[in-house]
């Protein structure tokens, strides 16, 4: 946000705030640590409010549940900051002196009156009305999001449209206030922070800055490195797709099942001249490769950190010997180094740590003996007298303010590409449950008491008028594929809105349904809203 | 270097515990003030992460002009307040407290410290006939945890993490009154039928071994639990971005437990289901196809 991607505040802000919007997140089940921090804030009197097309676990704590249509998100919060403006509940005082482009912003918003809104997002007037006023009015507000905004297609604006909200109101850069995409995975965001995104280098510097550059290529021995901006994973696709892409190594992924219309993923990967799979098992993606280099496992068989969604970077360590033949992830690719012709010899987890610091300010002070000491550091931590960061953007509330000001984005509604029609009625969402993770590669490996089998959630409604029963197995299919499934009725949904998880595809290939129209900025597929339709299996002798 | 409101100053309280001078913030508990002191103070039904339950007694203190002991893990200090821990009153109610639950549960598997205490104030459990008296078979109905009551010494704090303290599950209370309490789920159905997430907070608190890992509980049947051959070390969950501190304890190059520590802000000790037990994958790595 505001060029540093982290979620801006600590997980204690949220025990310690008014208001707490949770928008397209099932924190309950997904990120259930965090959700220990926001009942505390609940119980110490915070409002929560659920934004989900779904009436998650979550949902069931929250004060108000705004369940909107798959993907109209940006409509919901556009009709907010227009209802806030209207209101005078915009923080004039901050928009003027810490923002830009607030006049393009309030025009486009203007034209989201309740009515419009109530009509694309399914959600009555009144509520949107209210969670408005009451986001617009509260002291300290916070908005946590999760995939629900970012699997989309248009992604990103859906992440401006939030980060709008907040800078309307003054909501970001004071304590309790804040904008939190609550990461999926242990290291996502440390993966960004360490220069894994197109265009940056470690500590989100700019791969194309010329100075930048000549830091890091000095730094390595005037080592040579292209300068321009790579590819994310679907251009990747794309790329492959073209025939431009030609070989691939892979770390520590199973694109052959995380990626959406899987039958496309599957045919690229196995297209390619080379592919070469780094990972702890011989997944669907290995099985297509031309090398696997077995791994040590991260989290318990190697040494190194990870950084959370509250930025802090905490030390992960060997605690079990690999397995015979599998090796740590620095070891293989200074192996592979060494035999491209360039000795790197046997660096330590700690060492490689340390070069990073010396070339990433924002994490320059985080030596080990202080990660272990503090319980891990939030980053920015600038030296080795600096406590680190609480919160993000304080900046903002100098007068003047230091440095850029945030800019608001103007984003317009634009409905999910896979498009509802009498062929293809239904939309099919998906997600996570408490006790699975992903493709299930780690979860699967122990028994959970709350497992049950993949299956197509429906509302009894739609059960009642598809003439199906709880437990039948149906046919799903989408414009790009079909599976077979058992259907489970399921009260938090709605007519018209069908749930599946990826967890389990030995079972079902969800991912056989999803669509990937992709966001072409942050480079995620649209998982969370696909059209499918929902066929009985006809049976023998009919 | 963030501006945070951390609430208005708090005044100093000067009291004296055996004897001994100490000043301490305003809302203090006694028993903070105790360890201040280094004084070693029991306590079973208290920890820090938790409310005070007042359950147990075994921490109760004399303080002067009070007519009955008064629990250090709940009580506020006050100005001027006179504390003793280690008069023959304390002593024999701390003694009593001690002999009566071990009389009446198994507290073998309580850690060493609480044999310590017993030893120190000569508690003879034994005084008061067969030991065990709540003796009953181990609840075992799901594969990641056991429930065996006849360790339950009833301190509350399984229900309190499994509630408002942490979960907010509610899939445990205390049923019964008097003799009769005890902690069941809701209509005493087995786990998988209750509220249950399985996120062994109720491990992870219980203090007498009655709430057990399966795994734990195997290896023990089995005779190959040897805390003296494990080793715990610190890692973050390999899951969701949350970044849970997780101590593996590792006997023989496996995980046999998951904890996490109790003083560290992103957990303060509590785990879902897949920190607390989904660790399996990593030691399963066979050349089979997965996922």
């Amino acid at each position: 946000m505001f060029g540093a991607g982290g979620g801006t505040s600590s997980y204690r802000e949220a025990e310690e705030t008014d208001l707490i919007i949770l928008w397209g997140s099932n924190a309950r089940e997904t990120h259930p640590i965090f959700f220990h921090h926001l009942l505390r804030g609940v119980r110490n009197g915070a409002r929560l409010i659920a934004v989900d097309p779904r009436r998650t676990g979550s949902g069931e704590w929250a004060d108000l549940w705004l369940g909107l249509d798959v993907g109209s998100d940006i409509s919901l919060a556009n009709a907010m900051a227009r209802e806030i403006i209207h209101e005078g509940l915009a923080n004039q005082e901050f928009i003027g002196r810490a923002t830009s482009g607030y006049e393009d912003y309030a025009r486009c918003v203007e034209a989201y009156p309740l009515e419009r809104a109530e009509r694309e997002t399914g959600v009555p007037g009144e509520a949107i009305k209210e969670v408005a006023h009451a986001y617009g009015r509260a002291d300290r507000g916070m908005i946590c999001w999760t995939l629900g905004i970012t699997e989309h297609h248009n992604a990103t604006d859906n992440v401006l449209a939030l980060i709008n909200l907040a800078l309307l109101t003054g909501k970001v850069g004071r304590y309790g206030c804040g904008l939190n995409p609550l990461r999926g995975q242990n290291n996502v965001q440390g993966g960004g922070d360490m220069g894994a995104i197109p265009a940056r280098l470690p500590g989100f510097q700019d791969l194309q800055d010329p100075a930048i550059h000549q830091k890091f290529s000095s730094a390595w021995g005037g080592a040579k490195f292209p300068d321009k901006k790579g590819y994310h994973l679907s251009e990747m696709f794309e790329a492959m797709e073209h025939g431009e892409l030609k070989s691939a190594y892979i770390v520590g992924e199973n694109p052959a099942r995380s990626e959406a219309d899987q039958t496309r993923a599957v045919r690229l990967l196995s297209g390619l001249d080379h592919l070469v799979v780094q990972d702890i098992f011989l997944t669907q993606t290995a099985e297509l490769a031309h090398i696997v280099l077995p791994a040590a496992a991260g989290w318990a068989e190697s040494e190194g950190t990870v950084t959370n969604s509250e930025r802090r970077v905490q030390r992960v360590r060997r605690a079990l010997q690999p397995p015979a033949g599998a090796r740590d992830d620095i070891e293989i690719i200074s192996e592979l180094a060494r035999r491209l012709g360039s000795d790197w010899g046997r660096p330590s987890a700690e060492a490689v740590w340390d070069e990073c610091r010396s070339l990433s300010p924002m994490h320059a002070g985080m030596a080990y003996r202080r990660l272990d000491e503090l319980g891990g550091i939030q980053w920015p931590c600038y030296d080795e007298d600096h406590p680190g960061t609480l919160f993000l953007h304080e900046r903002l509330w100098q007068d003047p303010v230091e440095g850029p000001r945030a800019p608001f984005h103007a984003v317009e509604h634009d409905p999910p590409v896979d498009q509802l029609t009498e062929e293809f009625p239904i939309r099919l969402t998906t997600g996570r449950r408490l006790d699975s993770f992903n493709t299930g590669v780690q979860t699967g490996g122990y028994t959970s008491p709350l497992r049950t089998r993949e299956a197509l959630l429906i509302s009894p409604a739609d059960g009642a008028s598809l003439g199906v029963l709880d437990g039948e197995r149906v046919r799903a299919s989408s414009r790009r594929g079909s599976v077979e499934v058992p259907v489970r009725f399921d009260a938090s949904l709605r007519p018209g809105l069908a749930f599946m998880t990826l967890h389990f595809p030995d079972q079902v290939s969800t991912n056989i349904l999803t669509i990937d129209a992709t966001d072409p900025k942050s480079g995620t597929a649209e998982f969370k809203a696909s059209a499918i339709r929902i066929d009985k299996l006809v049976t023998a002798g009919a | 270097m963030n501006e945070v409101f951390v609430g208005l100053p708090k005044r100093m309280v000067k009291i004296s515990v055996d004897g001994t001078d100490v000043q301490v913030p305003e809302g203090t508990t006694i028993l903070e003030a105790c360890r201040r002191l280094q004084i070693d103070t029991p306590t079973l039904c208290q920890l820090e992460t938790l409310t005070p339950v007042n359950v147990c007694r075994v921490c109760v203190v004399e303080v002067e002009g009070s007519r009955v002991l008064v629990p250090a893990c709940s009580r506020k200090v006050e100005p001027e307040m006179k504390v003793l821990t280690d008069s023959e009153r304390v002593r024999h109610s701390r003694r009593l407290v001690l002999e009566l639950l071990a009389s009446s549960v198994d507290m073998a598997l309580c850690a060493q410290q609480v044999h310590g205490w017993m030893a120190r104030y000569g508690a003879k459990p034994e005084r008061f006939g067969a030991a065990a008296t709540v003796a009953q078979p181990v609840k075992i109905d799901n594969d990641l945890y056991v429930r065996d009551y006849s360790r339950c010494i009833l301190c509350y704090k399984c229900v309190e993490a499994c509630g408002v303290d942490a979960q907010n599950t509610f899939a445990i209370g205390v049923a019964g009154r008097g003799f009769d309490a005890h902690i069941s789920t809701e209509f005493t159905v087995e786990l998988p039928d209750s509220a249950c997430v399985y996120c062994g907070n109720c491990i992870g608190v219980c203090p007498t071994g009655a709430l057990m890992f399966k795994s734990e509980y195997d290896m023990r049947q089995a005779g190959t639990w040897d805390e003296s051959q494990q080793k715990v070390t610190e890692t973050v969950c390999p899951y969701c971005g949350v970044g849970c501190m997780l101590e593996l304890h590792v006997q023989d190059n496996s995980i046999v437990k998951v904890t996490s520590p109790l003083d560290h802000s992103v957990t303060a000790g509590h785990l879902c289901v897949k920190g607390r037990f989904g660790f399996q994958f990593v030691q399963q790595r066979s050349r089979e196809t997965k996922g």
